[in-house]
């Protein structure tokens, strides 16, 4: 006990020592046998590789199932090539009002106090409990033939629902909390003094937010951007529900791959399809790389603040 | 004394980020949203009620509900075992596992869809194996609750990861020194401390499930009464332009996705609290 007390001192060799030995007596004692962690380990790999491995290895496994030259040829159809042109428009337009919005909210939210501010996290937070299919609805009836500004729409010769414009503002409402939540957190963990200090000795909001704010934040940015991305390009239900499904003109990759499926063509669907998997893969290498410096830099916000939270 | 809207600050750019903000969020979410209360209110109490009481509806609720129940309490149980694995162990290929849990979260939708529905097709990997069995997955509704449990897989894992780690260790060490073998301090001890986080995963794979459409339309076969989900119902009105009756089953949708939030935002609360 005599040594445990001084635990949070820094320790000498001999307490150190007298630490870790203790450790490995603990780990002796609430350690499960080998037995039982080789079978949960086996049980949770298992489970993983059904329902995970499978499928993505299927992906790629039907795309070449009849050899590369199918493969390849599955990307000279000028409909596939539209799809695609359609799904890197979009996300060209999406994830930067999605980043810039996520900024602005997250500067709002982290570094002032008001009323109403667990409120409107809550609002931003709205996108993600509803299903794609009701927000693409929820468009429709506001932009469709027979919705609110559908006549005015159609006299001024504007069309938004079963054309890009549609397909954009749907997919704005499903990727618009991406990146906020991400920075908002990471924002009110880094406070505002740095700011201050920094407004203090004269700076302007742009120079402070350029040269302070920033670079703290820049992995937490970076991370959901790639999820705003992955979601913008990979998005489905509210993109199929607006688009009208027009080939070559209103199809987005996602709404490709469906027609080529129902058209039985499964290797030219599952060679887009691929394209997607592989863009998956890249997001989670990047993701699992970002995670750990923004922890670490959560951690350190929360520690180097000398009042707590 | 004057009501404190917001407490002052030397930092500038609150009026342009909150103006900003609050206008981005109306004119994207808030209106949208509103606009689908508004319509369905438009609607008689009786129309409303007939809609949303019809046989093939409820089915669709039925099937919907259900199906992503069963999904996520398969989540729940191994995606428990993943997590303790995750956190307690080390084993080889471990970081590359532990970045695959979020490919739910990064595959779109339609991309699992065709993957599931090509291994459990009757002619699939997996379909295969299962049809010698006699079991069948592709176009039933066994088919819909694998896609979900596909689904919401990250959920709980996630959820559970964190609070897996915060654990003390002294628990597990006081209860084995007091005679508990390893299956009684995990039942006892860990459990009842870990269940809150449990709870919110598998009330957040729920929720996900709930309105999940692309990884579900191709795998279930979407009969109506049968193997119908809720979403692709309201997709199927949409089409024949009933946007009453589809507004109608969205709201019921909907209003049962914020009841499901609220309770989530409340056990999150509620454990901070104790925590």
């Amino acid at each position: 006990m005599g040594i445990l007390m001084h635990a949070n001192h820094a320790p000498s060799p001999e307490m150190a020592y007298a630490k870790s030995e203790i450790r490995n007596l603990k780990s002796e004692i609430i350690a499960e046998g080998p037995l039982v962690r080789w079978f949960l380990i086996g049980t949770a790999l298992v489970f993983l590789g059904l329902f995970l491995f499978v499928p993505l290895v299927a992906v790629f496994a039907q795309a070449m199932e009849k050899g590369l030259g199918a493969y390849f040829a599955s990307f000279r159809d000028p409909n596939a090539l539209a799809a695609i042109r359609l799904t890197l428009l979009t996300a060209a337009i999406v994830v930067p009002c999605s980043t810039l919005f996520g900024v602005a909210a997250a500067w709002s939210i982290g570094k002032f106090n008001f009323v109403g501010k667990t409120l409107l996290v809550a609002l931003i937070d709205l996108p993600f409990s509803v299903s794609p299919v009701i927000s693409g609805l929820a468009f429709v009836l506001l932009f469709g033939r027979y919705g609110w500004l559908g006549p005015w729409l159609e006299k001024c010769g504007i069309e938004i629902i079963f054309a890009v414009p549609g397909i954009i503002l749907v997919t704005l409402f499903v990727t618009f909390p991406f990146v906020a939540r991400e920075l908002i957190p990471l924002m009110q963990a880094q406070g505002s003094e740095e700011e201050e200090a920094a407004c203090s000795l004269g700076a302007s909001g742009w120079q402070t937010f350029r040269r302070v704010t920033l670079p703290n934040i820049k992995w937490g940015l970076l991370y959901g951007v790639i999820l705003c991305n992955a979601r913008a390009m990979g998005e489905f239900g509210a993109v199929s529900v607006v688009s009208g499904h027009i080939r070559g003109q209103t199809n987005t990759m996602p709404l490709h791959i469906e027609i080529l499926y129902n058209d039985y063509n499964s290797v030219a669907a599952f060679a887009v399809a691929s394209l997607l998997a592989m863009l998956a893969l890249v997001t989670l290498a990047v993701k699992s790389l970002l995670e750990r410096r923004v922890l670490r830099r959560l951690a350190r916000a929360g520690q180097s603040r000398p009042t707590g939270g | 004394m004057r009501i404190q809207l917001k407490e002052r600050s030397i930092l500038p750019g609150f009026g342009l980020t909150m103006g900003l903000t609050l206008s981005y969020l109306s004119l994207i979410v808030l209106i949208p949203l509103a606009g689908l209360f508004i319509r369905s209110a438009a609607m008689s109490w009786g129309s409303f009620w007939a809609t949303v009481t019809d046989p093939r509806v409820m089915a669709s609720y039925r099937l919907s509900f259900g199906a992503s129940l069963v999904g996520a309490t398969t989540n729940a149980l191994f995606g428990l075992s993943v997590a303790w694995v995750l956190v307690r162990y080390s084993f080889p290929g471990k970081r590359i596992v532990d970045a695959m849990v979020d490919l739910p979260f990064a595959l779109p939708t339609a991309v699992s869809g065709i993957a599931l529905t090509a291994i459990y097709a009757p002619n699939g990997w997996i379909g295969q194996g299962l049809g010698r069995l006699g079991i069948q997955v592709a176009y039933t509704r066994l088919g819909v609750i694998v896609a979900l449990t596909f689904i919401g897989l990250p959920f709980v894992v996630r959820t559970l990861q964190p609070a897996l780690e915060d654990l003390d260790p002294e628990l597990e060490e006081a209860a084995a020194s007091l005679g508990a073998n390893r299956f009684q301090t995990f039942r006892r001890v860990i459990l009842p401390a870990i269940f809150p986080a449990l709870l919110t995963g598998f009330a957040m794979a729920l929720a996900r499930a709930l309105g999940e459409y692309g990884s579900v339309v191709f795998i279930a076969g979407n009969m109506p009464m049968k193997t119908e989900i809720t979403p692709l119902l309201i997709v199927t009105k949409l089409e024949q332009y009933d946007y009453a009756e589809a507004t109608a089953i969205a709201v019921v949708m909907l209003l049962a996705s914020f009841v499901l939030l609220l309770a989530i935002n409340l056990w999150q609360w509620k454990s901070q609290r104790r925590g």
